[in-house]
C-alpha cells in the first residue's frame, strides 16, 4: 500500500514538471511543418502582394496598386462575379435540392436508404479531373447530351454547351451541382434522422401537413447542418480551379474564367505575380469573411 | 409513421431518378472506356475493347504516373497521420496555455484556398531547390492535411475515456506510452478514416502538383489524365480509359470502406 502511494506520488510530480513543455513537444512537429509550409507562405502572400514582379527579375514596391487592379481589371472582376454565380449551383441550388430530398426520404421509410447514400454520395470521391473529363464528353457537341435531346425532339436546343459565351458557365456549375448535392443531402438526412418522431407525430395530430411539418419541425432542426452544408460548399466553389482548367481553360473568351484560374494564369503564364497574390489574399478575405457570416447566421436562434 | 402508398410509390421514383442522375456521367465514361476507338475499329471488332486500357495505359505513360502519385501519397500520409495524433493528442489531453490559440490556427488552415499560399511558396522553394521533387509537392499537401488531421484527432482524443488515461497514468505510463500503447490502439478506426481521407484529397490533388512541378518530372495521375486529354485528340475511347484508371483505386477503396468515407467528411465537416 506504502509501496503503490510512492509511485503515484512519483509519477504524478513528474507529469507535473513535463507539463509546461510536454504540450509544446508533442505539437512540435505539426506546427514546423503547417508553419513552414502553409503560414508562413500565406504571410509572404501577403508581402509579394505589394510588389510587382514577374517572378525572374527584381521586384519593384508598389503599395496597394495590385488591389487596386483588381477593382480596375475588367477580366478580374469578372472572375469574382463568376465564382458568385458557382456560388449559386454548388451551394444554393444542392441545398434546396438536398433539403427536399432528405425531407421526403426521412418521411416515408422506404427501403435500400443505405445504397441510395452511398451512390449519391459517390461524386464526392471521384478526383475533379476525372469528372471534368466525363462532362466534357457529355457536353460535347456530338455527345450524349445533344443525342438525347435530338432524340425526344428538342435538337434545337442542342449545342455545344461549352462553346457558348451565354450558357459554359451554367455548364459548368451543373457540374458542381452534380458533385455537391451527394454530400449536402446525407449530411442533411443526417440531421434529419436525429429529429424526435413524436414532434412528427404531435404535429400530425395537430393535422398539419407536409409542407408545414417542413417549415415548422425539419428545417430549424438542421439548422447546424445548413450551416455546415453551406460553408463546405461555397468555400468549394470559391475555389474551383480543376473543374475550369480541364473543361474550359477560362474561355471561352472570358466567360468562364474565375479568381483560382486567374491567380495561376497570372503568376505562371503572364508573370504578375503581385497582382495572383493579391487576388489570393483577397480570395481569403472573402472566404474567411463567409464563413464567419454563414456561421453567425446558423447560430442565431 | 404512416405514410400512404403513393407517397411511398412516389419516393421510390425520386430515389431511382436521383441514382440515376448520379450514375448516368459515370456509365457514360465508362461505356466509352470499353468503346471502340474508331468507326473503323467499330466495324471490325464488335462493340467491346477492354484492350483500351492498356493502350491508355502505355501511350498515356499511367503506370509511370500513378506511381509518382503513390510515392507522393504515401509520404503525405505517413507524414502528416503523425504529425496529426501528436499534436491532436496535445491539444485533446493536456491543458495549457495557448492550446485554444493553437486550436484556432490549425483551423484556419482547413479553410485557407491553397491558391492564396502556393505561389510565394511555389518561388520560396525554387529558390532552395525543391520544386520538381517528391518533396516540393508533398510538402504543401502535408500542411494542408495536418490542419485538418490535427482537427480530426482532437476531436477523438477529447472523447477518448478519461478514465482509461487516469488509470494508465495511475499504473505508471508516461504520456508518451499511454498515446501509443492505450490511445492509438482504441483509436484504429478514426486514424483509418483519417489515412484514407488523406490518401483521397493527395491523390486527386491537382494544383499543387500542377504548380510544383512546372517541367513535369513529379507528374501525378489528375495531372497525367489532364495533360492526356491535351496531347491525345484522336477518339475519346483512350481518353475515357485513363479516366476510368485515375478514379478507380479510391472509388475501390470507397465501395469497400465506404462507412469510414461519409463518416469522415460529414463529421470532419461539423466544426464546433
Amino acid at each position: 500500500m506504502a509501496d503503490s502511494t510512492t509511485t503515484i506520488g512519483r509519477s504524478a510530480s513528474r507529469l507535473s514538471a513535463r507539463s509546461a513543455w510536454a504540450p509544446w513537444a508533442y505539437l512540435a512537429p505539426a506546427i514546423l511543418l503547417y508553419g513552414a509550409f502553409l503560414l508562413f507562405p500565406l504571410a509572404r502572400a501577403a508581402q509579394f502582394s505589394l510588389f510587382e514582379w514577374d517572378g525572374l527579375g527584381a521586384s519593384t514596391f508598389v503599395g496597394l496598386d495590385n488591389y487596386v487592379e483588381i477593382i480596375y481589371d475588367e477580366r478580374l472582376r469578372e472572375a469574382f462575379w463568376h465564382a458568385l454565380v458557382l456560388v449559386f449551383f454548388y451551394a444554393v441550388l444542392p441545398l434546396a435540392i438536398g433539403l427536399l430530398l432528405a425531407s421526403l426520404l426521412t418521411r416515408a421509410q422506404v427501403r435500400g436508404l443505405g445504397f441510395f447514400r452511398s451512390v449519391i454520395f459517390l461524386p464526392q470521391v471521384i478526383a475533379m479531373v476525372v469528372v471534368a473529363v466525363t462532362w466534357r464528353q457529355i457536353y460535347a457537341p456530338d455527345g450524349p447530351l445533344n443525342g438525347i435531346l435530338r432524340m425526344i425532339g428538342l435538337g434545337t436546343l442542342a449545342r455545344p454547351w461549352l462553346g457558348d459565351y451565354t450558357f459554359t458557365l451554367p455548364a459548368v456549375g451543373l457540374i458542381g451541382t452534380w458533385v455537391c448535392t451527394g454530400l449536402v443531402t446525407v449530411l442533411l438526412m443526417a440531421g434529419m434522422s436525429r429529429v424526435p418522431r413524436e414532434l412528427y407525430e404531435a404535429a400530425r395530430l395537430d393535422g398539419s401537413g407536409p409542407v408545414r411539418e417542413f417549415f415548422a419541425i425539419t428545417l430549424p432542426m438542421v439548422r447546424g447542418e445548413i450551416t455546415v452544408a453551406l460553408t463546405l460548399t461555397i468555400v468549394a466553389a470559391l475555389k474551383t480551379f480543376d473543374l475550369v482548367y480541364v473543361t474550359t481553360s477560362g474561355g471561352p473568351g472570358t466567360s468562364t474564367t474565375v479568381p483560382s484560374y486567374e491567380i495561376y494564369r497570372r503568376a505562371f503564364e503572364l508573370g504578375e505575380v503581385g497582382v495572383a497574390t493579391a487576388v489570393g489574399v483577397v480570395l481569403t478575405l472573402i472566404v474567411f469573411a463567409i464563413n464567419g457570416v454563414v456561421n453567425m447566421i446558423g447560430d442565431r436562434k | 409513421m404512416k405514410v400512404s402508398p403513393i407517397e411511398r410509390g412516389a419516393n421510390y421514383v425520386v430515389l431511382v431518378a436521383f441514382a440515376l442522375i448520379v450514375l448516368g456521367p459515370i456509365a457514360v465514361i465508362v461505356s466509352l472506356a470499353f468503346g471502340p476507338q474508331s468507326a473503323s475499329v467499330a466495324r471490325d471488332g464488335g462493340p467491346f475493347h477492354p484492350e483500351n486500357f492498356p493502350e491508355a495505359w502505355e501511350i498515356g505513360r499511367f503506370g509511370q504516373y500513378m506511381q509518382t502519385s503513390v510515392v507522393v501519397a504515401v509520404i503525405v500520409v505517413i507524414v502528416s497521420v503523425l504529425a496529426s495524433i501528436l499534436a491532436g493528442y496535445a491539444l485533446g489531453t493536456m491543458r495549457f496555455r495557448g492550446a485554444t490559440l493553437m486550436f484556432y490556427v490549425f483551423l484556419l488552415g482547413i479553410m485557407v484556398p491553397t491558391e492564396a499560399f502556393i505561389v510565394p511558396l511555389y518561388f520560396d522553394l525554387r529558390m532552395v531547390g525543391l520544386t520538381n521533387t517528391v518533396w516540393g509537392v508533398a510538402a504543401p499537401q502535408i500542411a494542408m492535411s495536418i490542419a485538418f488531421g490535427t482537427y480530426w484527432m482532437r476531436t477523438y482524443f477529447r472523447t477518448s475515456s478519461r478514465a482509461l488515461i487516469d488509470a494508465a497514468r495511475l499504473d505508471g505510463a508516461g504520456s508518451m506510452r499511454i498515446l501509443w500503447q492505450v490511445l492509438v490502439p482504441i483509436g484504429r478506426p478514426a486514424i483509418l478514416t483519417l489515412v484514407l481521407l488523406t490518401f483521397m484529397w493527395t491523390w486527386n490533388e491537382f494544383l499543387i502538383p500542377l504548380v510544383m512541378s512546372p517541367n513535369g518530372s513529379v507528374r501525378t495521375a489528375p495531372l497525367a489524365l489532364a495533360f492526356f486529354q491535351g496531347q491525345y485528340t484522336q477518339g475519346t475511347a483512350l481518353l475515357a480509359a485513363g479516366a476510368v484508371m485515375v478514379a478507380l483505386p479510391i472509388v475501390l477503396l470507397y465501395v469497400f470502406l465506404q462507412r469510414h468515407f461519409i463518416k469522415g467528411m460529414i463529421e470532419g465537416a461539423v466544426r464546433e
